[in-house]
């Protein structure tokens, strides 16, 4: 299919694309890896008048660690977080999401910080960001500003990037030896979008108790969820497999789907709720505490 | 608008829409070798090769959005007039049927095989998993790749016909 | 840039039997394929559809003014511009008719209402999306029991009250016809006399042939020379260009179908679609080339569905396992129009072939089909007309049957198989089988998976609360349609075509009726000719699509290529070998009956050294002829089948489930088929493991599902679900050789087997997984969901 035909502007430097944005307000829409936005297109859901081609600004390709946080510039593709060795070894829940997004090709192009804008109800870089608690950075004309991802994400299909600007970066803070995390996705098949999935990320005291938590869930809500009550009651305690079914089971509370081709509401909540366990049971193996 | 496409070291000056998808526009300009089989992104027919190392579906991708990258199609795999492994693989073990998939799938596996030289058969299942095929049941096209990663790694020119 | 064609190796003659590779391929490798959409012509129009939102609805207006606004868009037209030239509406290949483009109403969501012409594909695009039209929803019929209900609404005005259809009488407005076989009186007394009965009802789910390349079609009339030249993704060139006269009234002679290299077809590329005819119609009046090409959600939403049968059985058996009877009753679901593409005697195709590898005495079967707001098809989704449902019906309820009589599915199967010693064997529907061993087949599956030892661990795991299964699928199919005193479409018998042609230097050409997509004709046909003339696969090239120089026949589908053109290669090769041995005795200097054809020579009898090859035989054809015979070596053979041919196999599946999701693993898929003479090993495992992989798409994922409104939930690959790398299983395969007695070189035809026997084994596997939890079926896809269910319910779960 053929979308609809708009003015194509391709800026060669951010002040340029800012100020394209500006001019256009919404009747703009920034072309990160396309990957969403063109489909949308094809289909004509999505027929946006003047398209803004970050791909050849400079400097946003960038994928490196600073004062504890990884730094994912906004052309960072999935593909460049799946095959990073430090990612692969140092940041789990992030490392699994990038082998799940999408299809192998769609992930060379798919960009994380896009995903993260487009914030789909059923996107999974959006729960994984909510559980490792990390932070966007937004540019306007007016310079930038970071925000924590549960101030970013605001409804499905919106964030809180403002008329003329754009995202540049998201950061994940750098998992310390006892930080681990895990993503467990059910799809239909490959390429599919999530029935549902868990995004976990547990940090470990020195005693074995748990420090701090997150969890995501996604594909059962208006959007990516946290599961506040689910963290709040592992927060302080030792992992058992008691507690687990516990803070999984929160998952019923707030997950509310929309029965669909992939399952009903019941399924979608229950399948919530399983992955958050398995997630936690993966998290904490990886730090070598077995708790089934 | 005028555009200037380098695809298999050729540089093409296309006249081509915004909006124009990357695959109309490699078809257009004479090299139906890449198909196209879905307006969902799903099926991967379409799959070319950007800058050596990634594959990208072609159909989803504006034609002005690959100017200044090096593109490369099933056109492009044969070298001095002998096939690419991956070719002579692919015919060697009954890797294609009706060949509508061959060269999306020929593709994707020459980017695999770029990131990683030597997969098991999980991996390829899993670094193919963008590509559908409807007619081989997928099991000789990973056969196939099997038999190029090992072709791949042979010293130049020792390459054996199998 | 020339590029070297890799050898095919070793050289020289390749007759039956040797997996040699692909002579098709080298061209696909290169991306030199020739498919549909790779052909341009010189000023050549691009064309859209536009579709209908709604399931039924009556059209008010529509709107064309803005959609001729937009530059470049040259026509747009109407149901009223077809009527002018008499091509509103066109024959169903099932004896009904169906709207080219919606005539008044609207049947079913995505109908085609109107066809945009446009210099490029953009301008068509933008055309199609700027047609208004005006509809007044109507009320739909999804489900198929209610489409007779007294209330229902009629669909199809058009035929309102008139109570006789092309298949008999109708008896109501929305059903189509009734079709039965049997004895219904015997098989109920013989089912109230059996000591076990079982009843299960199950769904063929709706599903779609999506060949990766869609369906399209270039129309190309010269107006000079008054010929019309079509290019068109078509698995049967023959029967589109018949079917094309008659609807055009353009003689025969002036049409020219060409199918190019196809992408797959399974089925979908045999029914004429709307979209062909705009194509054609839109060339004729524009007097320029039209090219129309599908996207995907037309694909999925309007071109031939397959299945949709809703299907109840009963079986009756004796207490220590001895099947007696079988009666089934099936509600086919056609849609809006009868499309299906079916055999003239045959509406409901071969599904009379229910009763499968057994030996039933008595066996009764009914089929009604009625209409419904869904697109038309029927099509034989690589499967031969109706079989898959058939064989799905009857494999899964022996396991029914087995599970009721707690014996195991494998012993129950071996106690009622028909024995070696019955064929010919006559079924109780009314088939003569040609040949088989299921005995033979069922037990080299079981050993090769290890059936005793999977029982074991299944009964260890079971007693851990771990969840296992395994299915056994041991089906009959019947393909190769087929003799003319029984099958024709519309009138024109099922017979195909083969010629050859031997030139001087000792190379040929064949050319078929049949049009492959992938199954690799262009090397088996080699192979038959090679192995009957003595001549080399490397001199043999394959012809077929075009129907200017390809004999008749009606194409590929129904795993008839290899029953019927197979045939008439082998025979018309043959024919070619009686006048070559003519022309060898000449050669040769002795009589014709001194001469005897060894080894691929003609020799002298009893003197082995004196000989001459087929090659010395087609030079002395056109050089140096025994006086009085016509020169040349060239036949056109027509065969026409005897019988239909009878493959069977042996499938077993082995699943693991997960208690927290429901999700099924196959852990291992041991397929053992018999297909008689084999052509090509390496083929034939290629053409089991596509059929194995769509089976396993059909027990899992594929649906073409929709809602109460009849929208269409299924009209793109995201939702229509086809199976990746990493979901397919691995295949074992394997083979038992039983040749047909009645085909000329023993061959059955295997590209269909697959799809058609592997659903029941995916699904015996996951019931035997649950059913110590009580279930005794779940019908197809088999969704985690239902799975999980199942498991819910009975109290399982786990992280
Ligand atoms: C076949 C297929 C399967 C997929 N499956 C999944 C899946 O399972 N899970 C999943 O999460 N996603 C999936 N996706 C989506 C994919 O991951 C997308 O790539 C991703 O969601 C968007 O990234 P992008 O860079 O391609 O964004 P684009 O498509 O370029 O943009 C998406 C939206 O975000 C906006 N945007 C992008 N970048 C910025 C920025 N820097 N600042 C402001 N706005 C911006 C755009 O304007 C647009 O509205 C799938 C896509 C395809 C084609
Ligand atoms: S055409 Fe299907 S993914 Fe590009
Ligand atoms: S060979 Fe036909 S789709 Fe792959």
């Amino acid at each position: 299919m053929i979308p609809a035909a708009f003015e194509y502007k391709r800026p060669m430097s951010l002040e340029e694309a800012i100020s394209h944005l500006a001019e256009h307000g919404y009747d703009a829409r920034v072309l990160a890896g396309g990957q969403s936005l063109i489909p949308a297109m094809r289909y004509r859901l999505a027929q946006p008048s003047v398209l803004v081609d970050i791909n050849k600004l400079p400097n946003l390709g960038y994928l490196h660690e600073e004062n504890g946080m990884l730094r994912i510039g906004a052309l960072v593709r999935d593909t460049d977080v799946e095959f990073n060795k430090n990612i692969q070894s140092k940041y789990h829940l992030i490392s699994d999401v990038s082998m799940v997004v999408a299809d192998p090709i769609v992930r060379f192009r798919g960009t994380v910080v896009g995903s993260l804008c487009h914030n789909d109800p059923s996107g999974d870089w959006a729960a994984a960001a909510i559980a490792a608690r990390a932070q966007m950075v937004i540019q306007g004309k007016n310079g930038s500003r970071v925000e924590s991802i549960d101030q970013f994400l605001v409804d499905s299909f919106a964030t809180s990037i403002g008329e003329g600007e754009m995202a540049v970066e998201a950061r994940f803070p750098t998992p310390n030896s006892l930080t681990s995390g895990a993503y467990e996705k059910i799809e239909r098949k490959v390429g599919d979008y999530a029935t549902a999935a868990a995004a976990v990320q547990i940090e470990l005291n020195p005693d074995g108790t748990i420090k701090e938590a997150g969890i995501g869930i996604t594909a059962v809500a208006h959007m990516a969820l946290r599961v506040v009550e689910g963290e709040n009651l592992l927060r302080g305690q030792k992992p058992t497999l008691e507690l687990i079914r516990a803070a999984a089971e929160e998952v019923r509370k707030i997950a509310d789907p929309n029965p669909d081709a992939r399952g009903s509401a019941e399924y979608k909540k229950d399948m919530a709720r399983v992955l958050v366990g398995r997630g936690l049971i993966k998290a904490l193996r990886r730090l070598n505490v077995v708790v089934a | 608008m005028e555009i200037t496409l380098k695809i298999n070291g050729v540089e093409k000056k296309l006249n081509v829409e915004p909006r124009t998808l990357l695959a109309h526009a490699i078809r257009d300009a004479g090299l139906t070798g890449t198909h196209i089989g879905c307006d969902s992104s799903s099926c991967g027919v379409c799959t070319v090769v950007l800058d050596g190392k990634t594959a990208v579906k072609s159909c989803t991708m504006f034609a002005v959005m690959a100017e200044g990258h090096e593109i490369t199609t099933i056109e492009g795999m044969a070298q001095g007039g002998k096939l690419h492994p991956l070719q002579q693989a692919f015919y060697d073990q009954h890797g294609l049927q009706c060949g509508y998939c061959t060269p999306g799938m020929i593709m994707a596996a020459h980017v695999l095989l770029q990131h990683n030289p030597n997969p098991t058969e999980e991996e390829i299942r899993f670094g193919l998993s963008g590509n559908l095929c409807r007619c081989t049941g997928y099991q000789n096209i990973v056969k196939a790749v099997q038999q190029a990663a090992q072709m791949l790694q042979q010293p130049a020119g020792a390459a054996a016909d199998d | 840039m020339a590029v070297e064609t890799p050898n095919l190796e070793p050289k020289g003659i390749q007759g039956l039997g040797k997996a040699i590779k692909r002579k098709e391929d080298p061209r696909f490798i290169v991306g030199k394929g020739n498919y549909l959409d790779d052909i341009n012509l010189p000023g050549m129009l691009h064309m859209a559809l536009v579709h209908s939102p709604y399931a039924h609805a009556k059209i008010l207006n529509i709107d064309t003014s803005e959609a001729l606004k937009i530059p470049g868009v040259k026509a747009v037209i109407t149901s009223k511009d077809l009527a002018a030239a008499g091509l509103s509406w066109i024959p169903t290949l099932a004896g009904d008719k169906q709207m080219v483009l919606a005539d008044g109403k609207v049947l079913y969501q995505y109908q085609e209402v109107a066809a945009v012409y446009a210099e490029t594909r953009q301008a068509a695009a933008d055309g199609a999306a700027a047609v208004q039209v005006e509809y007044e929803p109507l009320p739909v019929v999804v489900d198929p029991y209610k489409a007779t209900a007294p209330d229902a609404p009629v669909l199809r005005e058009d035929i309102k009250g008139n109570m006789t259809g092309a298949h008999g009488p109708r008896r109501h407005d929305n059903h189509i016809w009734t079709w039965d076989v049997g004895s219904k009186d015997e098989t109920e007394k013989a089912l109230a006399a059996s000591e076990v009965r079982i009843k299960q009802h199950m769904v063929y789910p709706r599903s779609h042939p999506a060949p990766l390349e869609p369906c399209g079609c270039i129309g190309d009339m010269n107006k000079a020379t008054g010929r019309l030249t079509v290019y068109m993704t078509t698995q049967a060139p023959h029967a589109i260009r018949t079917v094309l006269s008659l609807v055009t009234g353009i003689p025969e002679n002036n049409i020219r179908v060409i199918s190019p290299d196809i992408g797959g077809g399974f089925g979908n590329k045999v029914p004429v679609y709307p979209g062909y005819v705009c194509a054609i119609v839109g060339s004729i009046v524009l007097g320029a080339p039209v090219k129309w090409v599908e996207t995907r959600t037309e694909n999925l939403t309007t071109t031939g569905f397959a299945r949709d049968f809703h299907m109840d059985i009963e079986i009756g058996a004796t207490k220590d396992g001895k099947v007696t009877a079988m009666k089934v009753y099936t509600l086919a679901d056609h849609g809006a129009f009868d499309a299906a593409a079916d055999p003239s005697k045959y509406p409901a195709g071969l599904f009379s072939i229910c009763t499968g590898s057994y030996d039933f005495q008595k066996a009764y079967a009914e089929v009604d089909a009625v209409y419904t707001n869904k697109a038309p098809g029927g099509v034989a989704y690589r499967c031969s007309f109706r079989v898959t449902e058939a064989s799905y019906l009857i494999e899964r309820s022996m396991d029914v049957l087995a599970h009721e009589l707690k014996m195991d599915p494998a012993e129950l199967r071996l106690k009622n198989f028909i024995q070696p010693s019955q064929f010919p064997y006559p079924s109780a529907l009314g088939w003569t089988y040609d040949s088989g061993d299921y005995e033979k087949t069922l037990k080299v599956a079981l050993g090769r998976i290890g059936y005793a030892e999977l029982r074991k661990e299944q009964a260890e795991k079971r007693a851990k609360g771990e969840l296992m299964g395994i299915g056994i699928s041991t089906f009959t199919e019947i393909v190769g349609a087929g003799p003319s005193k029984d099958f024709d479409i519309l009138g024109i018998k099922m017979f195909d075509g083969a010629e050859i042609r031997v030139h001087p230097s000792g190379s040929a050409i064949v050319r078929a009726g049949t049009r492959h997509q992938g199954q690799g004709h262009e090397t088996t046909w080699a192979q038959i000719v090679s192995e009957e003339l003595g001549l080399d696969v490397d001199k043999i090239i394959v012809e077929e699509g075009d129907t200017d120089t390809a004999p008749y026949g009606l194409g590929t589908y129904a795993s008839r290529s290899t029953p019927t053109a197979g045939g008439a290669m082998a025979l018309g090769a043959r024919r070619i070998r009686e006048k070559a041995k003519k022309i060898a005795a000449h050669l040769l200097e002795v009589g014709e009956g001194d001469v005897e054809w060894v080894d691929k020579k003609f020799v002298v009898k009893g003197v082995p050294g004196k000989s001459v090859t087929m090659n010395e035989v087609a030079f002395a054809a056109y050089t140096n002829l025994p006086p009085g015979m016509e020169p040349g070596l060239e036949t056109t053979y027509y065969y026409d089948p005897p019988n239909l041919t009878f493959p069977h196999g042996a499938y077993i599946c082995v699943v693991d489930i997960d208690k927290g999701t429901g999700e099924v693993k196959v852990r291992r898929f041991v397929a053992i088929d018999d297909c008689g003479t084999i052509i090509n090993p390496m083929i034939v495992e290629g053409q089991v493991h596509g059929g194995l992989t769509e089976g396993f798409a059909m027990a899992f994922m594929q649906e073409i599902a929709f809602d109460e409104q009849g929208n269409n939930l299924s009209s793109n690959f995201t939702d229509y679900l086809l199976p990746t790398a990493l979901e397919t299983p691995k295949w074992e395969t394997g083979h038992t050789v039983t040749p047909s007695p009645h085909h000329p070189i023993g061959a059955k035809g295997v590209g269909e087997s697959p799809t058609v026997g592997s659903p029941a084994a995916f699904v015996n596997a996951v019931v035997d997984a649950l059913a110590h939890l009580g279930v005794r079926h779940i019908d197809m896809p088999i969704t985690r969901e239902k799975v999980w269910k199942v498991l819910r319910q009975a109290g399982v779960d786990s992280f």
